[in-house]
């Protein structure tokens, strides 16, 4: 068993850089996911830890080890790919096999392997089948007894999901996670996609254009992201953001047609920055209507009702306040009129304060 | 009238007969030349239409009651001057009653009814029957003579065997050396990529033809392999690793990079990976290549018919030409050893029939 640690890892296709200056330290037994949008460089990444992207600079370490030179099958890891990549002409049994043959395993330890891996994942009665005779989620189960069936010290996943329907999805993300629970090896899994990220990983690293914006659990990156970007990208329906202005000696957040009291819990992030811009970022679960029970100091506003998207346990009502936009989530059985004026109260201690200029958090 | 599902099955008639007929129209030739294989002889007709029958002095000595030796000769000249006979004594045209009486000498007017009789019979045109068993791919009998003679008579066997072993060679070396190259130029850029791609390529630009005399030169001049099957399974390797490579590598190109990168991390080497992931995988470019390379050697005839010199190392499409060349005029043999030749092609089509059709369509359809 081992982490993994990026060490100023870079990557350049000639004068192109992909990644800068990556630093991550994934602990022994953890469950790291790598969020961000396309091309962010995530599965580069991951590929640099498997040694299918040679590092351009800097070291990637598993367990005590320095693996930049050492050959993919001599590093301990297994992957499963987004496309599966199960061997086509072989049977899913041959599949489970190969790479325990290549390394030259006994025959009857191999046997006892691939049994026990394919009753963890319950397809011990597909295993004379070819791939081409599966369900995509079947596939999915092969693809991952592939990687646990040789016991590695890594497991790197990159998108195994994404092929699959929304309902499988759910499912198979609850397997994956009860199956690292139950292995305890260390798993580096690379997502576009926020949902799995929250809800699969110990740690969430996001990234965008190849730079690593957070590192945190989820709730950590939930509750204080720590840039524009990561509290836009984390959450649906996103974070609602409003330029504003800090007034009244720090006491006073003025947006364009409305303005919101700084609550006690924050004062000590305005007071200093008087009459600074700021960005004020508000989720949509913070925006309620008045029946609702609220947490710690709130404040009322006026908006007009643009859109009311009801989702069943709830309504998305999309308000605008001159042109501001809010969303805000809303109990289904007092959901407004279109074109109406309603009241909502804003819960101001949820608040998240980011600086205009540079978009980080205040802190 | 209905089938089992319900169709009215007469719309489908015409269709069927076209068909036949089409079947029919495309088979023709081959019978026609299984036919002559069969017969035994070797003349290219299918049947031989009876001939009209010479008017000669014996036969009108024998048909006509009274006539003697000099009267028949006497009878022969006057058809003969009258132009009715050419000078074998075949009828050029059909003779008239009345005008065969006015052609004799005056003393031989008493023979003019019975002659006509038998000039007529001379004529004896073709029935129809005849006609159409003339154009019938049906022997009048049935040997194997010709194929029992092109092994026996002729050196046949031997030059069966050199095609074989030489288009064997061809195969082997040439899918072989496309293979590992279509993977090479697939997966890893190197210097000259493009270069190569190209000009293997541009390669299949110029006829055969053209590259007769670099080869002649660089094989027979500066290898000494003149003469040597060695010498013209480099040739044929030459001439068909190109189309090979391209096929190989268009391949190979369908074929996803993550098996291979999964293989990798499974601890396969780059040995294994090519022969265990990516070669059964490209097992239907394989084996349109394979047969691609075959019949480059099998079928080939400029090259070999210019390289091969010594009757012993011609291969079977040059002793085929030795059968109609020249003097000869042994269709039976050529037909015969034409539907030899022809038989481990089609062998080979129907064993791999179920690549062949996924092979050529690789990469047009993604599957
Ligand atoms: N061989 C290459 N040469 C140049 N640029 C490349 C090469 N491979 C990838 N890139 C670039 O590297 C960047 C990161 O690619 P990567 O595959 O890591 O993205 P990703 O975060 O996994 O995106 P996705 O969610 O779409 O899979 C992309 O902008 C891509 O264009
Ligand atoms: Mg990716």
């Amino acid at each position: 068993m081992a982490g993994v640690v990026f060490e100023k890892v870079a990557k350049r296709y000639g004068e192109v850089s992909i990644i800068e200056g990556l630093n991550l330290d994934i602990q022994d037994k953890e469950f790291m996911v790598l969020v961000g949008p396309s091309g962010c460089g995530k599965s580069t990444a991951l590929r640099m830890i498997a040694g299918l992207e040679e590092i351009s600079d800097g070291h990637v370490k598993i367990g005590e080890r320095v693996v930049n030179e050492v050959a993919p099958k001599d590093r301990d890891i297994a992957m499963v790919f987004q496309s599966y990549a199960l061997y086509p002409h072989m049977t899913i049994r041959e599949n489970l096999e190969f790479g325990l043959k290549i390394r030259k395993t006994p025959q009857a330890e191999v046997d006892r392997l691939v049994k026990e891996a394919a009753e963890i994942l319950g397809i011990s009665h597909l295993l004379d089948r070819k791939p081409k005779q599966l369900s995509g989620g079947q596939r999915q189960r092969v693809a991952v007894g592939r990687a646990i069936v040789r016991k590695p010290a890594v497991f790197l996943f990159d998108e195994p999901l994404s092929n699959l329907d929304a309902k499988l999805r759910v499912q198979m993300r609850a397997e994956i996670t009860k199956l690292q629970q139950r292995l305890q090896t260390t798993t580096v899994y690379v997502t576009h996609d926020q949902v799995e990220a929250m809800t699969m990983g110990h740690r969430i690293a996001v990234m965008k254009d190849g730079k690593l914006q957070q590192v945190g659990t989820p709730l950590e990156v939930y509750e204080q992201p720590s840039n524009l970007f990561v509290a836009a990208f984390i959450g649906t329906p996103p974070m609602n953001f409003v330029k504003a202005q800090i007034r009244n000696e720090g006491t006073l957040i003025a947006a364009a047609k409305f303005a919101l009291p700084v609550p006690v819990k924050l004062r000590h992030l305005t007071v200093p920055r008087d009459g600074a811009n700021v960005v004020v970022g508000i989720r949509p679960e913070n925006i309620v209507d008045p029946s609702k029970p609220t947490r710690g100091e709130t404040a009322m506003i006026q908006a007009k009702v643009d859109i009311a998207e009801p989702l069943g346990h709830e309504v998305l009502v999309y308000a605008s306040i001159g042109d501001d936009t809010l969303v805000a989530k809303v109990d289904p059985h007092r959901a407004p009129q279109l074109d109406s004026i309603v009241d909502l109260v804003v819960e101001l201690e949820s608040l998240h304060l980011f600086d205009a200029a540079t978009e980080r958090r205040l802190a | 009238m209905k089938d089992k599902a319900g169709h009215d099955e007469l719309p489908h008639l015409p269709l069927h007969i076209f068909l036949i007929i089409f079947v029919l129209i495309a088979t023709y030739p081959i019978l026609w030349v299984v036919t002559i294989a069969l017969s035994g002889k070797q003349s290219l007709a299918l049947a031989t239409l009876p001939d009209r029958i010479a008017v000669t002095e014996e036969r009108l000595v024998q048909n006509i009651p009274g006539l003697n030796d000099e009267e028949a000769t006497a009878i022969v000249e006057a058809l003969e001057n009258a132009k009715w006979i050419d000078e074998r004594g075949i009828l050029t045209l059909k003779p008239e009653r009345d005008k065969v009486a006015p052609l004799l000498p005056a003393e031989l007017s008493k023979y003019a009814e019975p002659l006509h009789k038998d000039l007529m019979v001379c004529l004896a045109e073709p029935s129809t029957l005849d006609r159409l068993r003339a154009i019938t791919p049906w022997p009048e009998t049935f040997s194997l003579e010709n194929f029992r003679a092109v092994f026996r008579d002729q050196p046949f066997g031997r030059w069966i065997i050199n095609s074989a072993v030489i288009a064997t060679a061809t195969t082997i070396l040439g899918v072989f050396l496309a293979c590992t190259a279509g993977y090479a130029f697939s997966r890893f850029s190197f210097p000259g990529r493009r270069a190569g791609l190209m000009s293997f390529l541009v390669s299949q630009m110029f006829p055969g033809t053209l590259m007769l005399v670099p080869l002649y030169i660089i094989v027979v001049q500066w290898l000494q392999l003149g003469s040597s099957r060695i010498g013209l399974t480099l040739i044929y390797a030459t001439t068909s690793i190109p189309f090979c490579v391209w096929m190989l590598k268009g391949y190979f190109d369908t074929i996803p990079k993550e098996l291979e990168e999964a293989a990798l991390i499974d601890g396969a080497s780059p040995g294994v990976i090519f022969w265990r992931i990516v070669l059964p995988l490209a097992k239907p470019a394989v084996a349109v290549t394979a047969l691609f390379s075959f019949m480059t050697g099998w079928n080939e005839f400029i090259q070999a018919a210019t390289f091969m010199d010594k009757e012993e190392l011609y291969t079977a499409p040059v002793g085929l030409r030795f059968f109609v060349g020249g003097f000869s005029q042994q269709w039976g043999y050529f037909s015969a050893g034409a539907i030899i030749v022809s038989i481990p092609i089609v062998i080979l089509f129907l064993f791999l029939q179920k690549y062949l059709v996924s092979g050529l369509t690789a990469g047009s359809v993604k599957g």
